[in-house]
C-alpha cells in the first residue's frame, strides 16, 4: 500500500487527479529560487515558453538572459557567470542541452566544478509528434558519467518544483531532466524530497520485487502496483528520483527485501537510471534484474500513449517485466 | 602615444626573456607539449602579468581583480611561467609540469589552481565563459575588467562565433579579446587549412571594435588594451600578429612546433641563443 509518510494527493486513483508536465514545476521552482537569492540567472536558447523560463523573465527580466539558438553558448556563458559567482539555470530540450553541448558542459561545468544548472527539457519519447530528433533517450547517460555533475530526474511537477529550488542551492553542477506532457501530479506540498534521498512510494507486507522508477512515467509504475496487490503480488515502489549521486543504501536494502528489481525509466537501457541501480546491485547483493525502458531504438513520431505503449513502458509493460522477474527467482 | 616609460618597455622586455628561458626549461622537463604557441605569446603574458592586470598573487581571490580566461589551454605553459615570475608558485614548481600530482596541469585546471580562472583545452569555449564573467560583472556593477586569449585555430569552432555575436549583441565593453594570430595550427598555415581573413572585418561585423598591434611590441600591447578602456560601446579585439616560435630563431614560423617540447640538447641550444639577446628582442614587423 501506499506509504503513508508520502503524503500523496488523496485522490491518486481516480481519473479527476491534478495534470502538469513536470517541466511547469521547473518553471516554478526556479522563480521561487529567484525570489529567494539574486544570485539565481536563467539562460536561455530560444525556447523561453516551452521550457517554462518566460515565468523567470516576466518576474526578473534583468536576470534572464537570451542566447538564441546557441547550445554550446548556452553552457560557456553559463559557466562563466557561475565561475563569477552567479547560479545559472540552462534550459532547453535534453536532445540539445546536454546533447548538443556536451563537451562544453563536460569541460567548463563539471570539470571546471561550477554550479551551472542544466535543465534538459522535452526528455523521453513522450515528446510525441516532434519525432525522434526531439527525443532525448542519452542524457541521463550522457551527465551521469561527469564526475561532479548530480542527476535528478522528478516523478511530478510538484517534485519538479521542489528539485528545482533544492538544486539551486547545492553549489555543484546539476543535470534535471524533465518533460513536455502532463502527468499526474501524485505528491503533494507535504511528500519528502531531499537531493540523494529515494522515496518509498508503495510498500506490500511480502514484497516479492522491488521497482526502483524515476521520471515522470512514475504514475505507470503506481498502477502496476497497484493492479499487482489486486492479484496478491507484493512489491515495493521506490521512487528512485537522485539517479546520482544515487541512494545506494535504499536501493540495496529495497532489492534484498524483496529479492528481484525491475527498474523503470523513460530512457535507453543502457546508461540510464537501470544500469546504475545494476552497478550497485551487482556489488553488493546481486538479485534477479529487469529493465524497463528504450532498448536501443531511437524514438519516432506520434502520440505519447502510442509511443509510450511501443517502447514497453505502460502499466501493462512493468507488470509483464515485474512477472518475469518473479519467475527468474524460482 | 604611449603609456609606458623607457625603462618600463626595457623591464618588460627583459622579464619576457627570463620567463621565456623558464617556458624552455619548463618543456624540457616535461617531455611534451607545445612549444612554438607559448613563445610567441611570452611578450602578451608578461606584459599582462607585470603592467596590465590588476591583481594580487598574494591574494588569487581578491574579488575586483580582473580576469584573464585563456580559451587555448594549450599554449599555458607560458601562463604558468609567468605566474611564477609573477609570485603565484615558486619557480621550482614548473619543473613539475604535466607530471603526476603536479598543479600544472597539460591543460589548465581552475579547480586545482583557482587563479588560473578557468578550465580549457578543448578549443573553442573561452570566449563564451568570458563573456558570461564580463556580463556578470557588469549586472553588479563591477569595474573591474575581463581578458579572454584565443588562438587563430580555434576560430574554426561555431562556439567563437556563438560568443563573439552574443558579446556584441550585449555591448560587453568590459570584455578585451586578445587573438593570438600566430598563423600556425596542428594541420599548418591557418589559411591553408581553413582560412579565417578577414578576420578583422568579421569581428567588426558582429559589432565588435577591432585593434591590430605587433605583438611582440610592449608599446603596441599596452597601447591596444588602453585603447580598448575607452571604447565604451563594444567589446574589442585586439589581434596580436605574432611569431610562433618567438625568441628561438630556428624554430620560428615552423609549423612543426606547434604540438612538441624541445629535447634535451635542443632546449641548450635555444636557451643559449636567448640568454645572448639579453631581453633585446625587438619585432620583426618594425
Amino acid at each position: 500500500m501506499i506509504h503513508s509518510s508520502q503524503k500523496l494527493v488523496e485522490n491518486i486513483w481516480n481519473d479527476d487527479i491534478g495534470q502538469a508536465p513536470t517541466r511547469d514545476g521547473y518553471g516554478k521552482g526556479v522563480v521561487e529560487a529567484g525570489e529567494k537569492d539574486a544570485r539565481v540567472v536563467v539562460l536561455c536558447a530560444d525556447l523561453a515558453e516551452s521550457t517554462r523560463s518566460h515565468w523567470f523573465k516576466e518576474k526578473f527580466p534583468a536576470r534572464y538572459i537570451e542566447l538564441g539558438v546557441a547550445e554550446q553558448n548556452l553552457a560557456t556563458v553559463a559557466s562563466g557567470m557561475a565561475n563569477y559567482g552567479k547560479i545559472p539555470f540552462i534550459a532547453s530540450y535534453a536532445a540539445f542541452n546536454p546533447g548538443r553541448n556536451n563537451e562544453q558542459i563536460r569541460t567548463t561545468v563539471s570539470l571546471n566544478d561550477v554550479p551551472v544548472k542544466v535543465c534538459g527539457m522535452h526528455a523521453g519519447v513522450s515528446v510525441g509528434p516532434d519525432g525522434a530528433t526531439h527525443q532525448a533517450l542519452e542524457d541521463i547517460a550522457l551527465m551521469r558519467v561527469q564526475p561532479n555533475m548530480s542527476v535528478i530526474v522528478p516523478a511530478d511537477a510538484e517534485e519538479a518544483r521542489k528539485a528545482t529550488y533544492a538544486a539551486a542551492f547545492t553549489d555543484k553542477p546539476a543535470y534535471l531532466r524533465f518533460a513536455r506532457e502532463k502527468t499526474p501530479v501524485f505528491t503533494t506540498v507535504d511528500s519528502p524530497f531531499e537531493i540523494g534521498k529515494a522515496n518509498i512510494l508503495w510498500e506490500s507486507e511480502k514484497p516479492e520485487v522491488a521497482i526502483i522508477a524515476c521520471g515522470s512515467i512514475m504514475m505507470n509504475a503506481l498502477y502496476a502496483v497497484k493492479k499487482l496487490s489486486e492479484e496478491g503480488i507484493g512489491t515495493i515502489l521506490l521512487n528512485n528520483h537522485t539517479v546520482k549521486p544515487m541512494d545506494e543504501g535504499a536501493v540495496i536494502a529495497a532489492a534484498q527485501k524483496a529479492g528481484a528489481v525491475v527498474t523503470v525509466e523513460e530512457h535507453q537501457i543502457a546508461g540510464g537510471m537501470g544500469s546504475a541501480v545494476a552497478e550497485v546491485l551487482a556489488r553488493s547483493n546481486p538479485v534477479p534484474i529487469e529493465f524497463v525502458g528504450v532498448e536501443d531504438r531511437f524514438g519516432q513520431s506520434g502520440e505519447t500513449n502510442e509511443l509510450i505503449k511501443e517502447y514497453g513502458m505502460d502499466t501493462d509493460a512493468i507488470i509483464e517485466k515485474i512477472k518475469k522477474v518473479i519467475q527468474r527467482k524460482k | 602615444m604611449s603609456h609606458l616609460h623607457e625603462d618600463k618597455i626595457k623591464f618588460l622586455e627583459e622579464k619576457a626573456n627570463l620567463v621565456r628561458q623558464s617556458l624552455i626549461e619548463e618543456l624540457v622537463e616535461a617531455g611534451s607539449g607545445h612549444t612554438a604557441g607559448p613563445l610567441g605569446m611570452a611578450d602578451i603574458f608578461t606584459a599582462l602579468y607585470f603592467h596590465i592586470l590588476n591583481h594580487d598573487a598574494k591574494n588569487p581571490a581578491w574579488e575586483e581583480r580582473d580576469r584573464l580566461i585563456l580559451s587555448n589551454g594549450h599554449i599555458v605553459p607560458i601562463r604558468y611561467a609567468v605566474m611564477a615570475h609573477a609570485g603565484y608558485f615558486p619557480l621550482e614548481e614548473l619543473k613539475t609540469l604535466r607530471k603526476f600530482g603536479t598543479r600544472l596541469q597539460g591543460h589548465p585546471e581552475r579547480p586545482i589552481m583557482p587563479a588560473l580562472e578557468s578550465t580549457s583545452g578543448p578549443l573553442g569555449s573561452g570566449l563564451g565563459q568570458a563573456a558570461g564573467v564580463a556580463l556578470a560583472a557588469r549586472m553588479d556593477g563591477k569595474k573591474f575588467r575581463v581578458y579572454c586569449i584565443m588562438s587563430d585555430g580555434e576560430q574554426d569552432a561555431g562556439n567563437i562565433w556563438e560568443s563573439a555575436m552574443f558579446a556584441g549583441a550585449n555591448k560587453l565593453s568590459n570584455l578585451t579579446a586578445i587573438l593570438d594570430r600566430n598563423n600556425i595550427q596542428i594541420n599548418g598555415m591557418t589559411e591553408n587549412v581553413m582560412p579565417l581573413e578577414p578576420i578583422r572585418e568579421k569581428y567588426e561585423a558582429f559589432g565588435w571594435h577591432v585593434i591590430d598591434i605587433d605583438g611582440h611590441n610592449m608599446e603596441e600591447i599596452v597601447d591596444g588594451v588602453e585603447q580598448a578602456k575607452a571604447i565604451y560601446e563594444k567589446p574589442t579585439l585586439i589581434i596580436a600578429h605574432v611569431i610562433p616560435g618567438k625568441g628561438v630563431k630556428e624554430i620560428e614560423f615552423d609549423y612543426i612546433w606547434h604540438g612538441k617540447s624541445p629535447k634535451p640538447e635542443e632546449a641548450e641550444k635555444f636557451l643559449a641563443e636567448l640568454r645572448t639577446l639579453g631581453g633585446k628582442i625587438k619585432s620583426e614587423h618594425e
